[in-house]
């Protein structure tokens, strides 16, 4: 399995074993209104507040986020969030906008027809006695996790990678019985030479219309 | 220099060119409220701080500067919230500043705090929570161009006690300033201009939406040069009207739910509508899925996020009205439309939204008389300032008119109480303007405590209260859509002439025609505010109307033999008045989505 390879398209649409909910609603039926998830990246001034700002635009729409992610950058005084949400084409401009209009929002960018690397990380605590152990350190192997506590009863993996090899060693575990489990999130960065310019000089209102898909 | 918070923040208002606020003092803004004496700035004391916000707002509207109101902490800042939506709605541009709790105390419910940041975050362009004198003055200078650039809107400024007190060592702040994440330059590109030109040229049914972007953008020269080279109609939205002048020709009236019905037919017919900073409203569009179906769309904004928002263009182009006009006249090719402009006026033939202006005297005071004779007896200038309701429609039908900022109504939020507040904001944006409010008999009690506030300030409005008895535009929608079941309708008046008189005002009754123009004359001629009294027929409708979520142009007509049921008595009992048998049959659409 080579995650790291899959681009964008395929990971939407080949995620996982669709067993859970949470897979289910990629594959289901709204395929047919032609939505999907989109990865937003916004830069953001770290004020207080500014998280509050993004997701009250979500929660007053009633749209439902995915995946949202806040960290530092390379620039000091600047965050930059990876909010990821299924909407289809016209929506998804709308929020762009809708986020671009924030006064704290420096800049948003949908990259999710950008070919671009999406990393997510979790921590997964298994029960695991003496018996059980070498079998869970060889999937843990398998999917390139690290075993980073254990007890005589359990073991602590932390892994990184796509959602959907995220969901694969999940799945696995899921039979030696899964005591808690937490996840980063997705984040997000465009592959190639280029990073996301945060305050260009002329920036196109990309507004949606009939021309598009 | 040494100055205190509360010392920054008037020299920091004074350098943004402001001297009169609209407020309400308190515990939490107490500091600011001392210091203003020592600034040469008038304050205008309110009765309830919504009616500050709206003043502000009102203010706003009528000048284009930025309004101002401020208000204590807790109770003080809630009741700015109707106002700040109103605002944030009609994007008018005000700066609302509320005291807050210490900064130590902020977090556990010490008296009178409230979350006011929190509270009004969905109703503001942006707010702010200043807990450092440090941070004033360039807040102050960011909240007003904020307010006032790229689309308008209300700012909140919550600055802490501790913050109005502390002395700092003071330097005005004259560094540009820098909001980095705020862009009013987004644009729209070559091939986007190029595209709209092709649909211009080739339109054979064009209609121009003209929305309040035409005011806000002082476009209104620009928007008569595209009109007459392209020789395309105009059709109005309510907060519209003034930017382009009813006068004019060209223009077909106000469109949605109450607009002409030829105006709504042109729209449903054309093959090209060209919104002009407007936003597709839903009073505008009706049934969405119906909305003019063969045209394509092209709309101009400044705000990006509007631009198929509610319905899906063919072209956004986004910037400010005025420079894209502009350039869209510089390229397009110009022509003459004499076919569809004859097809529309062929449409003007058979309406009957004008019938009430016809109807013989026979003792009816209709409020449609009220206002078509106010129009006609007052100029061009006069700033008309409407509160919501049946008034509010007939208003925009009746009265025409022909210059920008001559009509004040809040329009997205439909705030009642709002017209006698916003008229003395506008009273001081406008000192020599005449002004008149028209109100309802509901929504004027709603606010009349600001009659006070006339009389300590001692300002002069002319005010028409069109009183009907009723809560007239909900008792429309309750006879056309409920079977006339009048569910907490009818209302009762004070005696509006003692009510006046009571705050050393003055006030008539009118109730009938023939009174109209000499109560007008008398109103306008008086040194002192004029509260006049119009007992107008208590069960007339708003016609004609598209029905909440029907397609635009299945409109609801005035009935044909004019329903004209005999006067009904003008009397101080009306609430008890049982309901009159129906005027005529009017189609039972059973539709009230909204
Ligand atoms: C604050 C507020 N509450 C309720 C409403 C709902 N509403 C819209 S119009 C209207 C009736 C207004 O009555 P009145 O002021 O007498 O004006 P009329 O329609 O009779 O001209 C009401 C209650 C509103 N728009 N605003
Ligand atoms: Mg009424």
């Amino acid at each position: 399995m080579q995650p790291e390879k899959q681009n964008r398209e395929q990971q939407h649409r080949h995620n996982g074993n669709g067993q859970s909910g949470h897979n289910g609603k990629r594959n289901g039926a709204r395929a047919a209104l032609r939505r999907e998830l989109h990865t937003f990246v916004a830069h953001v001034e770290d004020r207080p507040g500014v998280l509050n700002r993004v997701t009250s635009l979500f929660r007053r729409r009633a749209y439902n986020i995915d995946s949202l992610t806040v960290g530092r950058t390379e620039i000091a005084g600047i965050s930059r969030m990876t909010i990821v949400m299924e909407a289809d084409a016209a929506t998804a401009r709308l929020v762009e906008a809708n986020l671009y209009k924030l006064v704290n929002v420096l800049r948003v960018e949908d990259v999710t027809h950008e070919p671009t690397l999406l990393r997510d990380l979790s921590l997964i605590k298994v029960k695991a006695n003496a018996e059980i152990r070498p079998k869970v350190m060889q999937i843990a192997e398998v999917f390139r996790a690290r075993v980073v506590d254990v007890t005589t009863e359990s073991l602590v993996l932390e892994i990184t990678g796509t959602e959907d090899k995220i969901q694969g060693l999940i799945d696995v575990l899921q039979p030696f019985g899964i005591v808690e489990m937490v996840r980063t999130g997705i984040i997000a960065m465009t592959r190639g030479a280029d990073g996301i310019p945060i305050d260009p000089g002329f920036v196109h209102a990309r507004v949606p219309t009939n021309g598009d898909s | 220099m040494k100055r205190r918070g509360a010392q920054i923040l008037w020299e920091a208002l004074t350098r943004e060119g402001v001297d009169t606020v609209f407020g309400y003092p308190g515990g939490a803004i107490l500091p600011a409220y001392d210091a203003m004496l020592d600034y040469d700035i008038h304050h205008v004391l309110v009765r309830h701080e919504q009616g500050a916000a709206h003043m502000a707002d009102g203010y706003a509207r009528a000048s284009g500067k930025v309004g101002v109101a401020i208000a204590t902490s807790g109770p003080g800042a809630t009741n700015l919230v109707t106002g700040i939506a109103t605002a944030m709605l009609d994007s008018s541009p005000i700066v609302c500043i509320t005291g807050q709790v210490p900064e130590a105390m902020i977090g556990k419910d010490a008296f009178q705090e409230v979350d006011v940041t929190g509270i009004t975050q969905p109703i503001t362009k942006h707010n702010y929570l200043v807990t450092r004198a440090e941070d004033i003055d360039r807040t102050v200078r960011e909240a007003f161009y904020i307010a006032r650039s790229g689309r308008p809107g209300p700012v909140l400024i919550d600055i802490t006690k501790n913050a109005q007190q502390a002395e700092i060592d003071y330097q005005p702040d004259e560094a540009p300033i820098r909001l980095p994440g705020y862009r009013t330059d987004l644009a729209a590109v070559a091939e986007e201009y190029e595209h709209a030109i092709e649909l211009i040229d080739r339109a054979e049914r064009p209609v121009i939406l003209a929305g309040q972007g035409v005011i806000h953008s002082v476009a209104g020269a620009e928007v008569l040069e595209f009109v007459e080279k392209s020789e395309m109609p105009v059709a109005m939205t309510l907060l519209g009207l003034g930017g382009f002048p009813a006068s004019h020709p060209l223009n077909l009236g106000m469109m949605g739910m109450h607009g002409e019905s030829w105006v709504n037919q042109a729209i449903q017919e054309a093959d090209l509508l060209l919104s002009f900073g407007m936003r597709f409203d839903d009073r505008v569009t009706g049934k969405l899925a119906a909305y003019a179906p063969r045209a394509r769309k092209i709309h101009i904004d400044i705000d990006p996020a509007e631009i198929s928002k509610n319905v899906a263009v063919d072209v956004g182009l986004v910037g400010d009205l005025k420079q894209v006009l502009r350039q869209l006249i510089a390229a397009m090719a110009g022509r003459k439309r004499p076919g569809w402009l004859d097809y529309i006026d062929g449409l003007k033939g058979h309406a009957a939204v004008r019938d009430i202006q016809r109807l013989p005297d026979t003792g009816h005071l209709w409020a449609a008389h009220v206002i078509h004779d106010l129009w006609r007896l007052t100029g061009r200038d006069t700033i008309v300032v409407t509160d919501v309701g049946q008034h509010q429609m007939w208003e925009a039908q009746y009265y025409k008119h022909d210059a920008p900022r001559t009509l004040i109504t809040s329009g997205g939020l439909g705030t009642m109480g709002f017209a006698l507040p916003a008229a003395i904001g506008a009273r001081f944006a406008r000192p020599e303007a005449e002004i008149w409010v028209i109100a309802g008999d509901g929504g004027f009690q709603m606010t009349a405590a600001e009659l006070s506030t006339c009389a300590q300030e001692g300002i002069k409005l002319n005010i028409a209260i069109i009183n009907n008895g009723y809560l007239g535009m909900v008792r429309q929608w309750q006879e056309f859509f409920y079977q006339r079941r009048y569910a907490a309708t009818p209302i009762l008046s004070p005696d509006y002439l003692k009510l006046a008189q009571a705050h050393g005002l003055d006030g008539m009754v009118v109730s009938s025609r023939a009174e109209v123009p000499r109560a007008v004359e008398m109103a306008r001629s008086s040194a002192a505010t004029m509260v006049v009294d119009f007992r107008v027929e208590q069960e007339d409708s708003v016609y004609p109307m598209v029905p909440a979520g029907a397609e635009l142009h299945e409109m609801i007509r005035r009935p044909e033999e004019s329903a004209l049921p005999s006067p009904v008595r003008q009397s101080k009992d009306r609430p008890d008045t049982p309901v009159r048998a129906p005027t005529s049959a009017i189609a039972e659409t059973g539709r009230d989505e909204l």
